[in-house]
C-alpha cells in the first residue's frame, strides 16, 4: 500500500518521497548531525591540545588550544582585540563600500552599450590578470604607507570580481526579456530598473561573495606589510615575541570574520532572490 | 476610445503612415499593411504583403512553419526594425508571445502593469488577473504557475493594457488539448467583451475556425486566402460549413487532410462549449 514497498523480485523499482513518518534506516542511533560534524573539529582540537601538553608542539612553535583561548580573553579583556578588529573590519567596509559601487557602475556601462563594453570591458578584462597583491609598491607609492593605501588595495581587489560577474549577469540576460521591455513600452531608466538590475542581481552577488573574500586576504596581506594597528599589526607584533598564541587567535579572528561576511551575503541573497526558490 | 491609427517607428523612413484615407470612408480599418517587406540576408520571408484588419475584428492567420508569421506579428508589434514597405497600427496594441515571457523576479501583479502608467495601474492589472481568474495569484512568483496560468497571466498583461489591437502568436501552442480548449473559451468571452482587433497566428485550423471572424493563410510571403468565417455561433466541428472552409484551409497550406485527421489532438471532436 505505501510507496516504500520494494517488492523482492521487482529490484528495478525504487522508492520516492517519504510517507507514514516511519522513516527508514538511517538516523536511528546516531547523534544528531550537528553534533556529528562537531565530533572532527573537537577530535582535532583535542589532539591537539594533547601534543602541545606531551610537549610534541613547542609552544613557540604552535600555542596549544588552552594556552590561545586564554590569550583571546585577555585580549578582549583590555579591549585589544576589539579595537584591532574594528581596524581592520572599517578598512574592508570602506574597501567595499567604495569598490562595489564602482564595480557596478563599469558593469552597468559595459553591460548596456557596445561602445561602452569597448571602451570599459576590453581594459578591465587585461587588468583582471594583475595579481592585485602585486600593486602594493606601486600603492606605497601613490598613497604611502597609511590607511588609504590599504583601503585601495582592497578597492582594487572588490572591483573585479563584482564587475566580471555583474556584466557576465548582465550579457546573459536573456533578448526576450529586453523585447518585452520594447513590446511593453519601457524607456531606457525603466528598462534597466525593471529588467537589468533584477536579471543582474544574482551574478552581482556571486561577485560579491568572491568579494567579501577577496577583500579579507588583501586585508591579511595589507595589514601584515606595514601597519601600526589592526588585527595584521597584531599578528606581526606578536611574531617579534614568538607569541604564537596571539598569532592563531588572529587568525581565528580572520576566520570568523570572513565566515560571517559570506553569511551575510548569503542572508542577503535569501532575502532578494526569493523568486529562484523552487515551489 | 481614441482608435486612430498612429505611424509605428518614426525614426525607420521605410515604415511610415498610411496616407491620410484612413479618416473617411474606411476609419474603421485599425491595421493597414500595403506592400511589407520583409528579407534576412537574401531569403524573401515578406513580399509586397497587403493587409487589413476592421475595429474589433478577430483575424486568425494560418501558415506552413516557417512562412513568415511571426515576423509579419512582430513587424505589426513594432519589434523588427527591418521592415519595409509601409504600415498603420494601433498606437495602443499589446503582445502575447507563444512562451508566456513573464519576468521571473517580478510577482503576478507586477509582470501584469509592467509598463503600465497612471495611478489606477494597480486596479486595473487586479481587473485584468480577476477576468482570467487568477486574481488569487497576484502576489506569486511566475515560477510556481503552471504553464496554462502563466499563459493566462500573460493575456491578463495585455488586457489590462485595454488595447485596440492584440497581437497573439500561438499563445496556446504549448498547452495541452484540455487546457487549450478552456483557453479558447476564455479569449472568445475576453474578445467580446473588450473588442480588440485580434491578429491571432497559430497552426491549428480548428483553432482558427472556431475563434475569428476572417481566417487567412500567409504563403510565400503574401495572403494567399483571405475567408470569413460564416458559421453560426457556438461553432461546432460538426457544422457542414466548419468541414468545408477546413478542407479549403488544409489544401491552402498543403495539407493532406487524411493524415491530417488522424494526427489532429482530441480538440477535433470537441465543441467550442
Ligand atoms: N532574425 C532572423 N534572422 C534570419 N532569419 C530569420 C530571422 N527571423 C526569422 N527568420 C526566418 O524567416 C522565416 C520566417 O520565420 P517566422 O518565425 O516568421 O516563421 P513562422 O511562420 O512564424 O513559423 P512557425 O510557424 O514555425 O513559428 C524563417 O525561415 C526563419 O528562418
Ligand atoms: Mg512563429
Amino acid at each position: 500500500m505505501s510507496v516504500h514497498v520494494v517488492e523482492a523480485n521487482r529490484p528495478e523499482l525504487v522508492s520516492i518521497g517519504r510517507a507514514d513518518g516511519g522513516s527508514r534506516r538511517a538516523r536511528r542511533s546516531r547523534l544528531p548531525s550537528g553534533v556529528e560534524r562537531m565530533l572532527g573539529v573537537v577530535l582535532l582540537v583535542g589532539a591537539w591540545q594533547l601534543a602541545s601538553n606531551v610537549g610534541l608542539i613547542d609552544v613557540q612553535t604552535l600555542a596549544g588550544p588552552a594556552t590561545v583561548v586564554r590569550s583571546g580573553w585577555h585580549l578582549i579583556q583590555d579591549g585589544t582585540l576589539q579595537s584591532a578588529v574594528w581596524v581592520s573590519l572599517q578598512r574592508v567596509l570602506e574597501g567595499v563600500a567604495i569598490g562595489v559601487p564602482i564595480a557596478t557602475a563599469l558593469a552597468l556601462i559595459a553591460g548596456l552599450s557596445r561602445f561602452g563594453e569597448d571602451v570599459v570591458d576590453a581594459p578591465l578584462q587585461m587588468l583582471r590578470f594583475l595579481p592585485i597583491i602585486g600593486l602594493q609598491p606601486l600603492i606605497v607609492l601613490w598613497f604611502g604607507i597609511g590607511n588609504t593605501a590599504k583601503v585601495s588595495l582592497i578597492v582594487f581587489g572588490v572591483i573585479f570580481p563584482v564587475y566580471i560577474n555583474t556584466f557576465a549577469a548582465i550579457r546573459a540576460i536573456e533578448p526576450r526579456h529586453f523585447e518585452l521591455a520594447h513590446s511593453v513600452g519601457l524607456g531606457r531608466f525603466a528598462t534597466i530598473r525593471r529588467i537589468v538590475l533584477p536579471g543582474a542581481l544574482p551574478g552581482f552577488l556571486v561577485g560579491l561573495r568572491m568579494a567579501a573574500a577577496v577583500a579579507w586576504l588583501i586585508l591579511v596581506f595589507a595589514e601584515q606589510i606595514n601597519a601600526t594597528n589592526g588585527i595584521g599589526y597584531l599578528m606581526i607584533h606578536a611574531q617579534e615575541f614568538f607569541q604564537t598564541e596571539i598569532i592563531v587567535v588572529g587568525l581565528a579572528v580572520y576566520a570568523v570574520l570572513g565566515l560571517l561576511s559570506d553569511a551575510l551575503v548569503r542572508v542577503l541573497e535569501r532575502r532578494t532572490l526569493q523568486w529562484r526558490a523552487s515551489r | 476610445m481614441a482608435r486612430q491609427p498612429v505611424i509605428d517607428r518614426a525614426s525607420n523612413s521605410s515604415w511610415i503612415a498610411g496616407p491620410s484615407r484612413s479618416q473617411d470612408a474606411s476609419d474603421a480599418v485599425v491595421v493597414r499593411a500595403e506592400g511589407v517587406g520583409r528579407t534576412f540576408g537574401r531569403r524573401v520571408v515578406l513580399d509586397g504583403l497587403d493587409l487589413e484588419i476592421r475595429e474589433g475584428e478577430f483575424l486568425a492567420l494560418l501558415g506552413r512553419s516557417g512562412s513568415g508569421k511571426s515576423t509579419l506579428l512582430r513587424a505589426f508589434a513594432g519589434l523588427d526594425d527591418g521592415i519595409e514597405g509601409r504600415a498603420v497600427v494601433p498606437a495602443r496594441r499589446a503582445v502575447v508571445f507563444q512562451d508566456a515571457r513573464l519576468l521571473p523576479w517580478a510577482r503576478v501583479l507586477d509582470n501584469v502593469v509592467l509598463g503600465l502608467r497612471g495611478a489606477d495601474a494597480h486596479r486595473r492589472g487586479r481587473a485584468a488577473l480577476d477576468e482570467v481568474e487568477l486574481l488569487a495569484h497576484e502576489r506569486d512568483w511566475p515560477k510556481t504557475l503552471s504553464g496554462g496560468e502563466a499563459q493566462r497571466v500573460a493575456l491578463a498583461r495585455a488586457l489590462a493594457r485595454e488595447p485596440a489591437l492584440l497581437l497573439l502568436d500561438e499563445p496556446f501552442g504549448a498547452l495541452d488539448a484540455l487546457t487549450r480548449i478552456r483557453m479558447h473559451a476564455l479569449l472568445a468571452g475576453l474578445c467580446a467583451r473588450h473588442r480588440p482587433a485580434v491578429l491571432l497566428v497559430t497552426h491549428d485550423v480548428d483553432e482558427a475556425i472556431l475563434l475569428a471572424d476572417r481566417v487567412a493563410v500567409l504563403t510565400d510571403g503574401r495572403i494567399s486566402l483571405d475567408a470569413t468565417v460564416e458559421i453560426d455561433e457556438p461553432r461546432r466541428r460538426a457544422d457542414r460549413r466548419f468541414a468545408a472552409l477546413r478542407s479549403r484551409l488544409l489544401a491552402e497550406l498543403g495539407v493532406d487532410e487524411d493524415i491530417e485527421a488522424h494526427r489532429t489532438p482530441i480538440t477535433t471532436h470537441q465543441p467550442l462549449h
